[in-house]
Formats: C-alpha cells, sequence, structure tokens
C-alpha cells in the first residue's frame, strides 16, 4: 500500500457528497469528508451517526449524499455498519452481488460523542468481531450539535456549556480520553490519527484505512468555529498548531506497529494552539493559569509516550 | 412431520429454514437457546447465514437494521431486559420501515430481578411500531416465526414483526411440533424483493434523513398506516398457512358464554382446560385469547365476545399507577365503540412467573359466578 494522493486524480474521483449543505462556513466535517471520499473509486456506503453531519446533509426531502447512506441513531453507528458487513457476507456466500458491489467499503461517521462516549461500545464491539470497515471520528472535542456540552474529548480547561468558566472552576477540570490507544489495543490492522489542514497525509491515511480488509479506524481533528469560538477562517490553522504544539500529533498504527508521521523541529508551546480559541480565554487570566500549565504538561507526557511506543514498535 | 422440540428450538428450527441472511444476537435467559442452536447450524453449514455475535442487544437490533438496510433478511433473539435495551433501536426499526423479525421470550423486567416469565417486557413494546405476535405454545412460535417476513415485507405492511411466547412455559416446554419441509418453508416466505436496499449503487438513497416538523407527522402517519394494511395481510398469509390463523384471535366455546376469559400467551391452555371441565358441569363459560395484539383485533374480540355479560381480562403485568393492565384497558377500549356493555374485570397473574394452573383460573371463573371481585384483582398473590 504504497499510495501516494495525487490531487489531480482524486479531483476528478466522483464526488460523492455534494456541495450544497447546512454545515457552518469554516466547519471541518465538510471538509474532511470531501477528502476522504476523494480518494476511492469503490462504491461506498456511508453510516452516519446523529450529529451535525447527519443533520446538514439529510434534511428530508434532500440529501447531500450521492451514495447509499443510512443514519440510524447516536451510538450503534459501528453496530450498523457490522449488520451491513455481515448482510455482504451473506449475500458472497448466496451469489447475490452483482457488478460493482462487489467491492463495496463501508465506512461510518461519527464525532467525538458518538466515538468516545456514547458510541464506544459498539465501535468495539465492532472492531472485535472483525467488521470489514473504516470507522471515522470527526473529533471536534465536543457535543457541538446540542450547543458545545463536553465530552470525553473536550480539552483539558476548554469552557463548555456543561464545563464553563466560573469563579471556581477553570474550564474542564479532567484530561481527554486517549481514544487512539483505545482503538489500537484493539489490534486492529489499521488507525490513525490526521487533521484536514495536513490534507496529503490525511488522504494517504485514509486510502489505506479504506483499502484494508477488516477493520481500520481514523481519528480526525475537525475545527468548530462556532463553539470553538474562533473566526470561520483559521480553522486550518488551528489544526497546524494542533501539530505544531503536539496537541494532536500525526500518526499511524499499522498491524501493531506505531509511526509518528511528523515531528516539530521546534514544538510550540500549548498556548499557540489556544489563543485563537476563545473556549480557552480564560486559560490565559490569573485563575486559568494553572490549568494551562497542566494541559501543557499533559501534551507533552503524551508525546514522550508516543516516541517510545513508535521506537518500540 | 413431526419433531420433538421446545419454543426455543422450534423458533430455531424455523430460523433454520428461512436461511435468513444476518442473524445478529446477544445471550439472555430465558431465549439464550435460540442463538445457541441457531449458531450450531451456522458452525455445520447447514444455513447460510452471517451470525453477529454481537456486544449486547442495542447492537443486535442495530446490525439487524443495517442488514435490512441492506436488502437482507435480519433475525434476532431476546427476551426482558434486553427487549429494554433495544427499546430505542426498535422503535428506529420501525420508523425506518425495516421488515425484521424478533423472537421474544417473555420475562419480567428487574427490579427485583427475576429471570422469569411475564409479559411486562413486550408490553412495554407495545407502541414501538412492531407487529406483536402472542404464541401460546412452541408450534405457534413456529408457525408464527414461519409467517413473520411474508406479513413484515409485505408491500403494504413493511413492518418489521415480534413473535412473543412465554419465558419457559413455552421457551422451554418440549411438544410433538408439526413441521413444514424446507422446500414448503422456502416456497411460502418466496424471495426477498429488493426495492430499496443501500446496496443499490446505481440508485443511491438516503435512509434515516433528518426530518423537520413539516415532514414528520406525515411519516408517522405513513407507518399507522401500515398496520391498518397488516390486519387484512396477517390474516391473508395465515389463512395461507393454516386454517387456524385465518383469525387474530382463538377461541374457545364462546357462542353461548355469559362469563369469558381474555388472555394472552400460554396461559390460554389453564383456561380452556377449565373451561371445558365447568362445561361439563353445565356453566356457560369460554376464553378468547388475543393472539395478534397489535395490530390489536378490536373487531375480532367484539364479534366474539358479543353475549357475555362479564368479561375476566388477564393480564400478566402488574398496572402501575393505571386503572388497570395493559390488555384489560385496549378490550375496554375495544367496547366502548359499542353500545354492548358486559362488565370488565382485569385479572393480574403469573407474575415473575407465579404458578397459573387450571386451579387458578378455576378461581377466577369462581369468583365471577359468585361477584367477589374487584376490579383489578391479584391472582395466587400470598396476603
Amino acid at each position: 500500500m504504497n499510495f501516494m494522493p495525487n490531487l489531480k486524480t482524486a479531483s476528478l474521483n466522483p464526488k460523492l457528497i455534494a456541495g450544497g449543505h447546512r454545515l457552518c462556513p469554516g466547519c471541518g466535517l465538510g471538509v474532511i469528508v470531501k477528502q476522504i471520499l476523494s480518494v476511492t473509486t469503490d462504491p461506498v456506503i456511508v453510516v452516519n451517526a446523529t450529529g451535525c453531519l447527519e443533520i446538514c446533509t439529510s434534511a428530508f426531502p434532500q440529501t447531500s449524499w450521492r451514495t447509499p447512506w443510512i443514519h440510524s441513531l447516536f451510538e450503534n453507528t459501528a453496530a450498523v455498519a457490522s449488520g451491513i458487513d455481515a448482510a455482504r457476507k451473506a449475500f458472497e456466500r448466496k451469489n447475490k452481488l452483482a457488478g460493482k458491489a462487489k467491492k463495496m467499503k463501508i465506512i461510518a461517521f461519527a464525532g467525538d460523542g458518538g466515538t468516545y462516549d456514547i458510541g464506544l461500545q459498539a465501535l468495539s464491539g465492532a472492531i472485535e468481531r472483525g467488521t470489514d470497515f473504516t470507522f471515522v471520528c470527526l473529533d471536534n472535542e465536543g457535543y457541538m450539535n446540542t450547543g458545545y456540552q463536553r465530552s470525553s474529548a473536550s480539552p483539558l480547561g476548554a469552557a463548555t456549556s456543561t464545563s464553563p468558566a466560573g469563579k471556581i472552576l477553570a474550564g474542564k477540570q479532567t484530561a481527554r480520553k486517549d481514544i487512539l490507544a483505545i482503538v489500537a489495543a484493539h489490534h486492529l490492522p489499521y488507525a490513525a490519527q490526521a487533521t484536514p489542514a495536513n490534507h496529503l497525509d490525511l488522504m494517504r491515511k485514509a486510502k489505506k484505512a479504506i483499502d484494508t480488509k477488516g477493520p481500520s479506524f481514523l481519528n480526525v481533528f475537525s475545527p468548530c468555529p462556532t463553539n470553538w469560538k474562533s473566526a470561520s477562517s483559521v480553522g486550518m490553522e488551528i489544526c497546524k498548531r494542533a501539530v505544531e504544539t503536539n496537541f494532536w500529533p500525526l500518526v499511524e498504527i499499522e498491524n501493531g506497529k506505531w509511526k509518528i508521521n511528523y515531528q516539530p523541529k521546534n514544538r510550540l508551546p500549548i498556548a499557540e494552539f489556544l489563543k485563537e480559541q476563545k473556549r480557552f480565554k480564560h486559560l490565559f487570566k490569573k485563575e486559568g493559569s494553572e490549568s494551562q500549565k497542566r494541559l501543557q504538561i499533559e501534551v507533552d507526557e503524551r508525546w514522550q509516550n508516543l516516541l517510545q511506543l513508535a521506537e518500540i514498535s | 412431520m413431526q419433531k420433538i422440540l421446545n419454543g426455543n428450538e422450534a423458533i430455531a428450527f424455523a430460523m433454520k429454514q428461512i436461511n435468513p441472511d444476518v442473524v445478529a444476537a446477544y445471550p439472555i435467559t430465558p431465549s439464550t437457546t435460540i442463538p445457541e442452536k441457531f449458531s450450531e447450524f451456522v458452525a455445520n453449514g447447514e444455513v447460510e447465514t452471517e451470525f453477529v455475535p454481537v456486544e449486547s442487544e442495542h447492537s443486535a437490533m442495530s446490525a439487524c437494521i443495517g442488514a435490512a438496510a441492506a436488502g437482507g433478511r435480519a433475525m434476532t433473539a431476546t427476551a426482558s431486559q434486553g427487549l429494554a435495551l433495544m427499546h430505542e433501536v426498535l422503535v428506529n426499526a420501525s420508523g425506518l420501515r425495516l421488515p425484521i423479525v424478533l423472537a421474544n421470550a417473555n420475562r419480567a423486567l428487574s427490579a427485583p430481578l427475576s429471570i422469569h416469565g411475564d409479559h411486562s417486557d413486550s408490553l412495554l413494546e407495545r407502541d414501538s411500531g412492531w407487529i406483536q405476535f402472542f404464541a401460546s405454545s412452541p408450534q405457534e412460535a413456529y408457525d408464527l416465526t414461519i409467517q413473520a417476513f411474508p406479513i413484515a415485507e409485505h408491500e403494504k405492511v413493511r413492518l418489521p414483526v415480534m413473535v412473543c411466547f412465554d419465558g419457559f412455559e413455552t421457551s422451554h416446554l418440549s411438544t410433538n411440533i408439526e413441521i413444514l419441509s424446507d422446500t414448503a418453508v422456502k416456497k411460502f416466505i418466496g424471495k426477498k424483493k429488493m426495492d430499496d436496499s443501500l446496496f443499490d449503487f446505481e440508485n443511491p438513497k438516503t435512509f434515516g434523513g433528518y426530518t423537520t416538523p413539516d415532514y414528520f407527522f406525515e411519516v408517522k402517519r405513513g407507518q399507522a398506516e401500515g398496520f391498518e394494511s397488516a390486519k387484512k395481510v396477517i390474516l391473508e398469509v395465515g389463512k395461507k398457512f393454516g386454517k387456524k390463523y385465518s383469525q387474530p384471535i382463538e377461541q374457545f366455546e364462546t357462542a353461548d358464554a355469559e362469563i369469558i376469559l381474555a388472555v394472552i400467551g400460554s396461559a390460554f391452555g389453564a383456561a380452556k382446560e377449565t373451561a371445558k371441565n365447568l362445561r361439563r358441569l353445565g356453566k356457560k363459560i369460554g376464553v378468547i385469547k388475543i393472539r395478534t395484539f397489535r395490530p390489536f383485533p378490536s373487531e375480532a374480540i367484539l364479534q366474539t365476545v358479543g353475549k357475555a355479560k362479564k368479561i375476566g381480562i388477564l393480564d400478566r403485568m402488574v398496572p402501575l399507577g393505571s386503572d388497570g393492565g395493559v390488555l384489560f384497558n385496549e378490550i375496554n377500549s375495544a367496547l366502548s365503540s359499542t353500545n354492548y356493555k358486559p362488565q370488565t374485570t382485569n385479572w393480574i397473574y403469573g407474575i415473575g412467573q407465579r404458578q397459573f394452573n387450571p386451579i387458578h383460573a378455576e378461581e377466577i371463573f369462581g369468583q365471577l359466578f359468585s361477584g367477589k371481585f374487584e376490579k383489578i384483582n391479584f391472582v395466587n398473590l400470598r396476603g
């Protein structure tokens, strides 16, 4: 699998999601989905968890999807994909699959709520059962569709509507869950982390994930200007800073081997990631300075762990 | 052809003959031996089904949704807490109009924990948009499982079907069962039409989109119409299967009965036995059993109970804060549309598998004759 994304070729591939959708200006979701779907010419079935992407692309009687698409519930996306995969296997056994359906790929999209929190059990089960699909977590670090409540993907210190910055609490008090390590612990064939700003890296990983036989997982950082309270024009810049600060390392795990795809020469301080987003503004005040320190320590410690993992691999 | 099978084995055997595309299931007493038995069929290559051993009942029904949306025939089996955990997905499956078939071995709901039978699990799901059958014997459980797909997939119905049968009393009762040949089953259920499928890449479709207040109501009304059509389709399919199923209810000696007991499920046996014995003593009594619970067969019930002065309605769930059990309220609601006003009373029995034998049915008839009863009565309850 030495796929190198070619933007010219990718741009000629069928556009499975139409431009007409209701996502906010500057939202990362549409960009990411387009980048991921552009890397394959195989037929694709999209399974979508409840959330912004689902609401903004499927309002009856219109649809933005030019490919078979299903939304069932919030937490069962991976299980629905499992059922589709099972039907495919049964159809193959019964010789009921014709034409290009034989090459179909199943791609699930869920937010961080539908992945880290409410969807974790179904995801774990589907991976363990060897479901042949790609599960993409569109991680915007909270429940954005309901007005930014904290999820277990929300960073330490983030002010959300259920972890507001108050007089005695400076935003979210606990660290983010390490979903990539949790997924990797299932010993699946392929898992990776990416951002839409590093688009060639994302597209290469998407191609690898989609072409992998068996379960694969992508955790993609997705800017949410509406709830991060950042300008709609700086989403990609925030993605880049998430990478340059080591807040969001670009990594992949192939058959158990951890690989860091990019190491910043001079790691930027976490403040560079925080400062364009008003959800962190209290971290620059006296009452939040401790939280900012803790977040810096967490990011550095996790990076050190990652270096060790990559080295051991 | 006859075979000795218990209720669970009978359903597993029916599933084998149906040879569905996908079975997704999670173990739960008293339905566990259905997926156990079925995975033996899979392991021995006796079916072509893909078995999905999911990590929860929520995922079992979710996998069924994926498989059915792909155009496959999908089945599962569960009970009690499992059905309750599925609740959200049951409503979703019916809203998506997916013809999934589920076998439910009726069992009480916790707390306190009970692994034993009553109807509180499936009756809680009576408004989840599923056609509900209540079998009263392993034979009926088998027969109804075979009939389920032709009903569920009928173009005017397109609703999922739940075949309910009593945990232990039916699930673990071994009897001689009249089974169809594999070819007869194959012919009876026919091939599934693939008019809407996720696997149709030429005409891609969006399943389960978001609706605004402009459309949601119409979609739900469509489901209600599916139930209207189902009334006829259930009888058509039933008639084709066998004369017994040409009615949504079953009756015993109701024509001249002054007192009638109305039941769901396996209690029909005890009630019928008792009525038979009391008839010999000249008592004018009868029994009706509601087999199709959703859509509720109001007309058939009214036609059958027409002459009775008293109807004792048996509910195998405890009404909590309601003026009667589910069946009691349903039958009273049916009666409210007529001028015929028999005295209706509610008899709560068999909760958490409290014994219900002919002797208890006899007590109910006795009390109904003597007039010693309340509106809601608890059968075989201590204290």
